[in-house]
């Protein structure tokens, strides 16, 4: 059923077009992963800050906030280039467990960033306990490892 | 001794050798490469960011700067070391991709402006800690920053390409 969908959209004329073309692929890749740069910084000013190792001075609201815009644009911004790298190879994806891995991942990360981090980081500091704030810190940077390592071995066969 | 020579004779190193046809490691080592980028670029991004005044405004530069350094050169160390690991696995091949030749001058040009931005702009920091918008000296040195290492993850990821 689900590989029927992957089999359908790989013979889109955008999936033909970018398996077919030498450079598109490469292209397409090296863009998602100047998005992995920035929503790397954004994951990583938030959480180091809830660690206690970042911007200490400032509130954690406040980086929070700063971080939002850049966390939500890479956000998109991988996931149109990422979109586009699964219909050239959508079937191949299918039968790559770290595709299921970095997917489930992603969906667990994205849950955990806008409900319960979210609901650390714009509570008042004073009402919520170190050990807490570095708990969350520490599996939001468990979910988007995971998302990142099972990207990364998508590409190897 | 020419580089070409010192390649081939790298590359008949044990060690080399040991990497190039191990099954898992040079993909561990690719992977920590890439992974890695977060921590150094990502955090050094956010640094450009603050420079041209569009991200962390209320935030000093100098905060951003001083707090985040430590992480960021981590990051730098680990990439040096893992980019060092995939030289010495394919060294001919690497040392001839037109694409790792444009890496490394990309990355003299980025060391060049990390040269420049601390030893022109950022010793009056002082001044201009506060501004939410940095002067334009610092704007452009962020700008520089910003673009070249974009332009250094698309040549490092196309030397993957065998072409």
């Amino acid at each position: 059923m689900v590989l029927h969908y992957f089999q359908l959209l790989q013979a889109t004329r955008v999936g033909e077009a970018i398996r077919q073309s030498t450079w598109m692929f490469p292209v397409i890749e090296s863009f998602h992963l100047m998005g992995l740069a920035v929503i790397g910084g954004a994951v990583l000013m938030v959480n180091l800050r809830l660690l206690g190792f970042g911007l200490n001075r400032q509130p954690v609201r406040q980086v929070a906030s700063d971080a939002q815009p850049w966390l939500i644009g890479s956000l998109i911004f991988m996931f149109i280039t990422g979109s586009l790298q699964f219909t050239a190879e959508a079937v191949k994806c299918y039968y790559r467990e770290a595709f299921w891995v970095k997917m489930s991942s992603l969906l667990l990360a994205i849950l955990f960033t806008f409900t319960i981090q979210r609901s650390v980081t714009m509570a008042d500091e004073k009402r919520v306990g170190p050990l807490r704030c570095r708990l969350v810190a520490l599996v939001s940077l468990t979910l988007w490892a995971g998302v990142a390592i099972g990207g990364r071995w998508i590409g190897f066969s | 001794m020419s580089l070409l020579p010192f390649c081939e004779w790298l590359a008949s190193t044990p060690g080399s050798i040991a990497l190039h046809e191990s099954l898992y490691a040079y993909s561990v080592v690719e992977s920590i490469h890439v992974l890695t980028l977060t921590l150094f670029a990502g955090l050094a991004v956010m640094l450009d960011l603050r420079l041209l005044g569009i991200a962390m405004r209320d935030t000093p530069v100098s905060e951003v700067a001083d707090r985040l350094f430590p992480w960021t050169l981590a990051g730098f160390i680990v990439m040096v070391i893992t980019g060092a690991l995939l030289f010495y696995g394919i060294p001919v091949r690497t040392y001839q991709n037109m694409f790792f030749r444009i890496k490394v001058l990309l990355l003299i040009l980025a060391g060049l402006n990390v040269f420049v931005f601390h030893t022109k702009v950022n010793r009056k920091r002082a001044e201009w800690d506060l501004d939410p918008v940095p002067p334009r000296r610092a704007r452009i040195a962020g700008g520089v920053s910003l673009f070249l290492w974009a332009l250094i993850v698309v040549a490092g990821r196309m030397i993957a390409y065998n072409w």
